[in-house]
């Protein structure tokens, strides 16, 4: 059962990121480097190739291996930042969450592990502006519905954000008006798990 | 001959990784081991983990190693790849908060003269 749910979130992640690799990469080129979409497909391609291997594990050592190999893929700064929150909630849940406050306490795991790694917060116009608040909401016991409205909130709310990490922090002023490309693939990713837990 | 402080040079580029590399060892010589990696997994612009970790392999040296990296990605990878090497060596590896090129050439520099990792970085970084 959690091989299949493992199998069916990296499918369904890897298949979210590979349909919107352009657009990631257009909104990277807006105030990034323009590589965000390219090297999240790169990753999210060699998780899906990964897959059997990886939902065999035990479900915190699957996502640990989920992680490594986005870190040794993915070829940019989201390679690091996305393996360090799959690993960071991989040990913090050695089983699959049966509730909401479980996997809220994993997600917060997960991004306590993104906020070390990129020596960042919240309203600095990166993931964690969606990660932040959906954890929250998951803490407070949102469901699936909940969750996905909380994610695409966030992420239009990262439009009116001035930049202050990467390269976008580089154009200052010029970065506001734009979506970050961190947030828009964290909730994709999140509408991805979303859709999987709730047809379980 | 006694071992100094080695030097990687990290670059979205590695052109721009070479290219600095190679004016490292025409200012400074052979004094000191120098690797450099750039580029992602397919080719591309980018940096990656696995090759930072290998160039740092490379050149490993007790006395420590001084990373020089260029923006943003290159510095989250390369934190990952110090993280990620065995038995603890990490500890002995920093990385330098100074531009690419003039940091490596300073660091090289200040190396070649036997000086601790933290000259080294001090060095590069006072640029």
């Amino acid at each position: 059962m959690a091989q299949e749910t493992m199998l069916a979130l990296i499918g369904r992640c890897s298949g979210t990121i590979a349909a919107h690799a352009q657009g990631l990469t257009a909104l990277d080129q807006a105030i990034g480097d323009g590589d965000h979409g390219l090297n999240m497909a790169r990753g999210f391609n060699a998780l899906a190739a990964a897959a059997q291997e990886i939902a065999a594990l035990p479900f915190g050592e699957a996502l640990q291996k989920a992680g490594m190999t986005l870190v040794m893929t993915v070829g940019g700064a989201s390679g690091p930042l996305y393996g360090s929150l799959l690993i960071g909630m991989g040990k913090a849940a050695r089983e699959m969450p049966r509730t909401s406050a479980e996997a809220a306490a994993m997600l917060d795991a997960g991004v306590a592990a993104v906020k070390a790694r990129g020596k960042s917060d919240a309203g600095a116009k990166t993931m964690l502006d969606v990660l932040v608040p959906v954890q929250a909401a998951l803490a407070a016991g949102a469901g699936p519905a909940q969750i996905r409205e909380t994610a695409d909130a966030a992420l239009a709310a990262t439009r009116d954000m001035r930049a202050t990490k990467g390269r976008a922090a580089f154009l200052g002023e010029r970065s506001v008006g734009h979506l970050d490309p961190g947030a828009r693939s964290s909730a994709l990713l999140i509408h991805a798990v979303c859709d999987v837990l709730e047809g379980l | 001959m006694t071992e100094n402080v080695s030097i990687v040079i990290v670059s979205h580029s590695p052109d721009v990784a070479k290219g600095a590399a190679d004016m490292v060892r025409q200012m400074v010589g052979e004094e000191v081991k120098v690797a450099w990696c750039g580029g992602n997994p397919d080719g591309g612009l980018g940096t990656n983990v696995e090759s930072i970790l290998r160039a740092i392999e490379q050149v490993w040296s007790p006395k420590g190693v001084a990373v020089l990296v260029d923006l943003g990605g290159a510095e989250t990878n390369s934190e990952m790849a110090i993280e990620m090497l065995s038995g603890g060596r990490g500890a002995n590896v920093q990385i330098c908060d100074a531009p690419v090129v003039e940091g490596a050439v300073m660091a090289a520099t200040e190396a070649a003269s036997g000086a601790s990792l933290e000259a080294v970085r001090a060095t590069a970084e006072d640029f």
